[in-house]
């Protein structure tokens, strides 16, 4: 991994006045996560662990960030983002019948579960996802690509950015309240913030 | 629980009382109404269009009750400093979107709190060009609003001095105004940058006005530049209507129900309406008024009138002229970003601390309608949603185009949208949880829409070159803000309501909010909402002297 942003670490901050106690309680709850899933079924998780390791891989010198937990609390607790295109059934039945669809794609092209694939099979296989080609029967009437625009890409990417590891990685000052920020221009840097190794 | 959850889990503003927003932990006052008391308003929806009405009106002795869906929240102790849990600002709850061009919803485009969108709204607050209140006779396109630029401008000298906008001495573009009631705040990077920009392409830019204060106010400490503002204010800084109009009106004898739906508007045998049967505290209840005021915002406030349909009015309420929930118009709200050599930091300070006006006030173009675009300092989250919807990547490519985020810089669009009757809201079969049909939204894009969008990508891609960005990306998908679906107008067979925001069919039934626009112009909504509040209250006084409520 590269280490743009050496010894920066939001967390650190969490003593100081970038931080309150309202936003320590939100990510404190953030970083217990349960890791067991409350709503997808053993083969459902086994899909998706395999999904969002190739959507968003992590560095193998740390622990990863639980993608796959964040996705099955938003589905336990029903958190619904607002809206919903009218191909796309609700966010749970969305989930299982992808999940479902995508492993049945496997089996026919390969004779072998998604999650057992290498990681150059899953690829294909979720870039054809993204490109509308897969054919499975198991998808129903719902639109293989708007499923992973709408569904795989946003639950998994949004999990993955909302994490203090991923604000490490891109060096934003993460939590700022009570305190913000003084230095405001270009190439201008408070001390709080991350200081860059070297350039682009 | 999450603090998400305290805030919906019961009602705040009852028995006497409603959450002091400045002080921890403290209360203050709240007059209270009873159910069977027939009270002179009720206001549904508490956001840039209801709030200055309920605060006006009870400042004008009117006895107003305002209700809201959302929480009523303490943004000193409620609001995180955190993109994700802030999502308990905006409207969750599921609405079906088609047509060519699906709207995103959700965090996009409205909220649902007391005070309405304005709690994460990124308080820009710019005033209509003037010939945009006759965009058919003055320009060629879309319909006459009923009202008088000359008017509106008194209105929003008005609406500036009560949000203490921070502005410019001088504002570049249009009639005069007067110079903002506080000082311009500093520039980011982004903003820099955008300077530049326009200066290297010729055209004027100028500091935004902002609805954040840029110097102490009341019980409101400057802006700390801490660029959360879309995810609620945790300072106060921000003038969003929870702050400024809420409190003035429960001083003013007005109450507040928060948590509170109106699932229907009661009509009387006489064919008017007689008050609101709404959600609150698990169960439906029922509160008499002689006028029931809809401000909840273009989605919601046909939805409403849709479902309150009676034998009397199969249609729906106040829709004799087929108008409401259509005409729906969003605004292009598409963006050009690119890479800088330089730190940027664009997460530092309100997003958009710079605009330019170029190409509204400038009608040598090919098109109808016209446009803005702003700095920008989208989060992480954002952030990652604008790549991967953009530019499609996943994986290891996403990870790469990630790690250059604070080099990243963008400039991004608020264009005007062609009112069109196929763009609309209706009601679809499926259910919310209080067992009410649940919005369908449709909308398309339009030719001119289409020529628009280009001009404008164009243009903010020149500008960035010319300050040396690299790796250029087009974001082409975004829209952003609401308007149109109970229209103003002069005539009753092709609008909903009159200049005064009175339905032509109900005369004790109004909408004041964004749906009364009839052309959405080329700058953010809401101060022209908050505006024309103001103006209905002084309307309402003015019939009510004359015995003509
Ligand atoms: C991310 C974002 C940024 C924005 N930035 C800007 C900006 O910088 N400048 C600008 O001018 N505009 C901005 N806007 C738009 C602006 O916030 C809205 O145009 C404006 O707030 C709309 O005012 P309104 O009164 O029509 O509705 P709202 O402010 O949305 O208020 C409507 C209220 O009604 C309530 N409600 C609806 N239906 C019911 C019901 N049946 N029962 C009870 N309550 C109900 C809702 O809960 C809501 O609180 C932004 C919007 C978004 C989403
Ligand atoms: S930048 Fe200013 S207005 Fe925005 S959230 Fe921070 S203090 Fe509030």
């Amino acid at each position: 991994m590269t280490d743009r942003y050496p010894g920066y670490d939001v967390m650190a901050k969490r003593w100081t006045p970038s931080w309150n106690e309202q936003t320590r309680r939100v990510v404190d709850q953030r970083l217990a996560v349960l890791r067991e899933p409350r709503f997808f079924s053993g083969a459902e998780w086994r899909t998706l662990n395999a999904v969002c390791a190739r959507i968003m891989p992590q560095p193998k010198d740390r622990p990863p960030v639980p993608l796959p937990a964040y996705v099955d609390e938003k589905l336990h607790m029903r958190r619904l983002d607002g809206y919903r295109y009218a191909q796309l059934p609700p966010q749970d039945v969305a989930w299982r019948r992808g999940l479902a669809a995508l492993d049945d794609e496997s089996r026919a092209v390969h004779g072998a579960a998604f999650h057992t694939l290498a990681s150059d099979q899953q690829d294909t296989l979720l870039g054809r996802m993204q490109r509308g080609e897969l054919t499975s029967v198991a998808w129903g009437d719902m639109p293989c690509q708007l499923f992973f625009e709408h569904r795989v890409i946003p639950d998994i990417t949004h999990a993955y950015y909302a994490h203090p590891l991923a604000w490490n990685e891109i060096g934003f000052g993460g939590p700022a309240s009570p305190r913000g920020y003084v230095r405001m221009g270009l190439d201008r840097r408070d001390p709080w913030e991350a200081a860059a190794d070297r350039g682009v | 629980m999450s603090t998400r959850d305290e805030a919906r889990a019961a009602p705040r503003a009852i028995n006497g009382r409603a959450p002091d927003v400045f002080r921890r932990g403290e209360w203050v006052p709240m007059r209270e109404h009873a159910e069977e008391e027939e009270v002179d308003f009720v206001v549904v929806g508490t956001g840039a269009g209801g709030a200055p009405l309920i605060a006006r009106l009870a400042e004008s002795g009117f006895s107003v009750v305002g209700m809201d869906a959302g929480p009523y929240f303490r943004p000193l102790e409620d609001f995180a400093s955190d993109e994700r849990e802030q999502e308990q600002l905006y409207w969750l709850d599921e609405r079906i979107c088609d047509g060519a061009n699906p709207i995103v919803m959700g965090g996009k485009n409205s909220g649902q709190a007391v005070g309405g969108s304005t709690v994460h709204f990124a308080m820009v607050s710019l005033r209509f060009r003037p010939e945009w209140f006759k965009s058919r006779s003055a320009l060629g396109y879309g319909a006459d609003w009923p009202l008088d630029w000359r008017e509106m401008w008194g209105y929003y000298q008005i609406a500036e001095q009560a949000l203490s906008i921070s502005g410019p001495v001088r504002y570049p573009w249009g009639p005069r105004r007067p110079r903002y009631p506080y000082r311009a705040h500093e520039l980011n990077g982004a903003a820099e940058l955008l300077a530049r920009g326009a200066e290297a392409l010729g055209m004027k830019w100028t500091a935004t006005p902002l609805a954040t204060v840029s110097a102490p106010h009341g019980r409101s400490p400057p802006c700390v530049y801490r660029g959360f503002c879309r995810f609620g204010c945790s300072t106060n800084a921000k003038q969003s209507q929870l702050v400024t109009f809420i409190p003035r009106a429960l001083a003013a004898g007005a109450e507040i129900r928060d948590l509170a739906m109106v699932g229907r508007i009661e009509v009387g045998a006489n064919g008017r309406v007689s008050g609101v049967h709404y959600h609150r505290d698990g169960r439906w209840r029922f509160q008499k008024a002689r006028n029931v005021v809809v401000a909840g915002y273009a989605i919601e406030t046909p939805r409403l009138l849709l479902a309150s349909a009676t034998d009397r009015y199969r249609q729906g309420l106040a829709n004799s002229s087929g108008l409401v929930g259509k005409n729906l118009m969003t605004q292009s709200n598409q963006a050009v970003f690119g890479r800088m050599a330089q730190e940027v930091r664009w997460y530092k300070g309100p997003p958009s601390l710079a605009i330019t006006e170029h190409w509204n006030y400038e009608d040598r173009k090919e098109f109808f309608g016209g446009y803005c675009w702003m700095a920008q300092g989208p989060l992480p989250v954002e952030w990652v949603t604008i790549q991967t919807s953009s530019r499609g990547l996943w994986g290891q490519a996403l990870r790469d185009a990630m790690e250059h985020y604070i080099h990243q810089v963008g400039l991004k669009m608020v264009g005007e949208m062609l009112p069109d009757e196929r763009n609309r809201v209706t009601l679809a079969d499926e259910k919310d949880q209080y067992g009410l049909p649940i919005a369908r939204i449709t909308y398309s894009w339009g030719e001119n829409d289409k020529a628009l969008i280009q001009h404008a990508l164009g243009q903010m891609q020149m500008s960035l070159e010319a300050v040396g960005a690299t790796d250029i990306f087009r974001q082409e998908d975004d829209t952003n803000h609401l308007a149109g679906t109970a229209r103003m107008g002069s005539d009753p067979s092709s609008s909903v309501v009159n200049a005064d925001c009175r339905t032509w069919d109900i005369p004790n039934l109004w909408v004041c909010d964004g749906s009364v626009f009839p052309t959405t112009g080329g700058v953010n909504p809401s101060l022209t909402i908050t505006s024309i509040a103001l103006r209905t209250a002084d309307r309402i006084c003015a019939l009510a002297a004359r015995g003509e409520l």
